[in-house]
């Protein structure tokens, strides 16, 4: 059977497809799907064949195609604060409502949270559970603090790896594998390598690719990185960056006369304004933490437990600082956008100290605009539009003066 | 170059600036019209400016556009932010500032200088309109007030009643509560005042605060707000009586420059 080499975008769009429809196919077999959290140890149920769906993935859906302003507004009406996360009042909304035209997911039997990437969602889930009545099975993964995961965190949170292995086994009738988790294991280090390869590629001048497709590609990442298909379609990404960063050539539109880090989850709601105002003016996303944080690199199961403390969002501000000052460092950027998204308190709480911190450590000039991740009311495309030609005119006057850093 | 023309165009939330510059040095003539985007206010600043110089816009080297409605003005050679514009506007009315704040109608800027009024940094207030010029106008109407009056009722205040919220409605919502205690007007234009500065102290604070320190701006008329802003920051603030104009007069200087680089 021959078939017209498909490039790695489209092999991403259709597996991120495919899996979507794997949780509705598996529900009309009667099997149990799930609800889950973005960070959550994937190994777990891809090794348990069990289908999983992701609400933030909806969320941001939801936002990108014009509907997180009426599915917010409807949880508001519910009585859930507009300081909610929007990812939060979308799926909120959507479990009142059961519709959602611009996307829907199938309903949950069961809920797997995990706090490494917000300790907000563990009401949400909580909420959710009630609700729907069905149970919830949460992974706590304390904040780190120091600069490694310690053993006996390992030990904590393998002691609720295996907890969960066993719940979800009484709930789904599915069991585990362990030479099946250990290959899934396998795969996953396959996919996080090649995410970082294609990642990597954008320390290249020019970048091979525009930046924003991170956010496109990292769907992908979060949910099905544990799948052959993924790795393989990862690996064709990063070969294509690599082909087109050894030709010198890039995907990105126009001329990459500037290079930022973006800094924080991308304005679904206002995408493409977000993207024009950096693209027109010859702007591209070099660094963004979305790089490394799906990354997660790990040889034996107690080193899996550590790779999930130390992704970004549960880690201490030092170690968030360095990630990016890093990141903008080796990608060689000149500027750097931060969002400050009102949705989210882990992210915007120190957003402050940390462009300040990166500021003054990476000398480059920065800017900090209002946002949200889905909800469309918190952001301002004049101010944002003011702000991005400010910063091109400062970037533009230092290149006079030679790159800084 | 000693001669040419050049216009900066201010196009502000609520006022329109016009600046006549000759020979990028000399102010041939200004307008200042209280209306902004949206309005009949650019273009009567342009005519009032063109009339008071003797001039034509055919007269005009370079036309530049700054302010929120740079993108909307007709003509316009060049469209600048506002930030850039009131880092050169302010470096031209003072060329020892190195921290300039801005306060205008809708926003508040702390801009951090470098040689020849180059911007290096910048800070922005958020979404929110407390702590600009929109907060003060909606303060001075509940007091039965023009926004001019403030500077004075403040010089003349014994004491100060606090106002803590810094939401604009809320804000309003607790002047309206203190005149029904019956706080003296004086004394709540000082809280008022100061809650805007202890707002944009904050902004100053994040940038990093290094003296000469100049405001610019249609705020920077209040003497009030300046008085506040200066015991909150502990460093006296640099007052051009062009202050309102710095934003029309960068732009205008960055004409003249465009000029320069093209000759």
């Amino acid at each position: 059977m021959s078939e017209e080499k498909k490039n790695a975008k489209t092999v991403l769009r259709e597996l991120q497809d495919r899996i979507a429809q794997d949780a509705w196919d598996a529900k009309k077999r009667g099997e149990k799907v799930g609800w889950c959290a973005s960070n959550f140890p994937q190994e777990i149920t891809t090794a348990m064949g069990i289908s999983v769906v992701y609400p933030e993935n909806m969320g941001a859906a939801v936002g990108a195609k014009g509907g997180g302003q009426r599915m917010c507004e409807h949880a508001e009406g519910l009585g859930y604060s507009a300081d909610l996360c929007s990812y939060a009042r979308i799926n909120l909304a959507y479990t009142d409502l059961k519709e959602c035209p611009e996307l829907e997911i199938p309903f949950p039997d069961f809920l797997l949270c995990c706090n490494n990437i917000c300790n907000c969602m563990i009401k949400w889930y909580e909420n959710l559970a009630l609700e729907l009545d069905i149970p919830l099975i949460l992974i706590d993964i304390p904040h780190l603090e120091e600069e490694s995961c310690d053993a006996d965190r390992v030990k904590y949170i393998r002691a609720q790896f295996d907890d969960c292995i066993a719940r979800l086994e009484a709930i789904t009738g599915k069991k585990m594998d362990y030479d099946r988790l250990r290959e899934v294991m396998a795969i996953s280090q396959r996919s996080s390598r090649a995410w970082l390869r294609a990642v990597g590629t954008m320390a290249n001048v020019p970048s091979p690719f525009s930046g924003f497709d991170i956010f496109n590609n990292m769907a992908v990442a979060c949910v099905g990185r544990g799948t052959v298909e993924a790795a393989e379609a990862f690996e064709l990404l990063a070969d294509e960056y690599e082909a087109l960063a050894r030709e010198g050539r890039s995907s990105f539109k126009g001329e990459e006369k500037y290079r930022i880090l973006f800094e924080g989850i991308a304005c679904w709601a206002n995408l493409r304004t977000t993207y024009k105002a950096l693209q027109s003016r010859g702007i591209n996303l070099t660094a963004t933490v979305y790089g490394p944080a799906f990354s997660f690199l790990y040889q034996n199961l107690d080193e899996l437990m550590a790779a999930y403390a130390l992704v970004p969002n549960c880690n201490c501000f030092e170690r968030e600082l360095e990630l990016r000052v890093r990141d903008g460092l080796q990608n060689k950027v000149d500027g750097a956008v931060f969002h400050m998204n009102r949705s989210c308190k882990k992210w915007s709480g120190n957003l402050y100290e940390m462009e300040r911190q990166f500021r003054e450590k990476t000398g480059v000039p920065t800017v900090i605009f209002d946002g949200d991740q889905s909800d469309p009311r918190c952001f301002s495309e004049a101010q944002y539009e003011t702000r991005i030609e400010a910063l091109t005119e400062i970037m533009e006057a230092g290149k006079g003066a030679g790159r800084n850093g | 170059m000693a001669d040419i023309l050049t216009m900066g165009m201010d196009v502000g939330s609520t006022t329109s600036k016009c600046l006549i510059l000759r020979g990028g040095k000399d102010i041939a003539a200004s307008a200042l019209i209280p209306a902004g985007t949206g309005t009949s206010g650019p273009r009567r600043a342009l005519e009032e400016a063109l009339e008071k110089a003797g001039l034509k816009r055919e007269d005009m080297v370079c036309v530049t556009a700054t302010g929120y409605g740079r993108a909307t003005f007709p003509g316009a050679d060049y469209t600048v932010s506002e930030l850039s514009c009131h880092a050169l506007g302010a470096h031209a009315l003072d060329g020892e500032a190195k921290t300039v704040i801005d306060i205008g109608g809708q926003d508040a800027k702390a801009l951090c200088l470098g040689p020849e009024g180059k911007l290096l940094r910048f800070l922005m207030n958020d979404k929110c309109a407390a702590g600009t010029g929109r907060f003060l106008e909606v303060m001075a109407r509940v007091l039965e007030k023009d926004v001019s009056d403030l500077a004075e009722m403040d010089a003349l205040a014994a004491g100060m009643t606090p106002i803590s919220s810094t939401c604009t409605v809320f804000a309003e919502s607790e002047v309206i509560s203190q005149l029904a205690k019956g706080a003296d007007l004086c004394d709540l234009v000082k809280g008022i005042h100061r809650s805007v500065a202890v707002r944009t102290a904050s902004l100053m604070h994040r940038l990093g605060v290094e003296a000469p320190v100049a405001m610019t701006g249609g705020v920077a008329r209040n003497a009030g707000v300046v008085r506040a802003l200066e015991k909150e920051l502990g460093t006296p603030i640099r007052v051009s009586p062009l202050a309102q104009l710095a934003g029309a007069l960068g732009a205008a200087i960055y004409g003249w420059r465009k000029q320069g680089e093209r000759e």
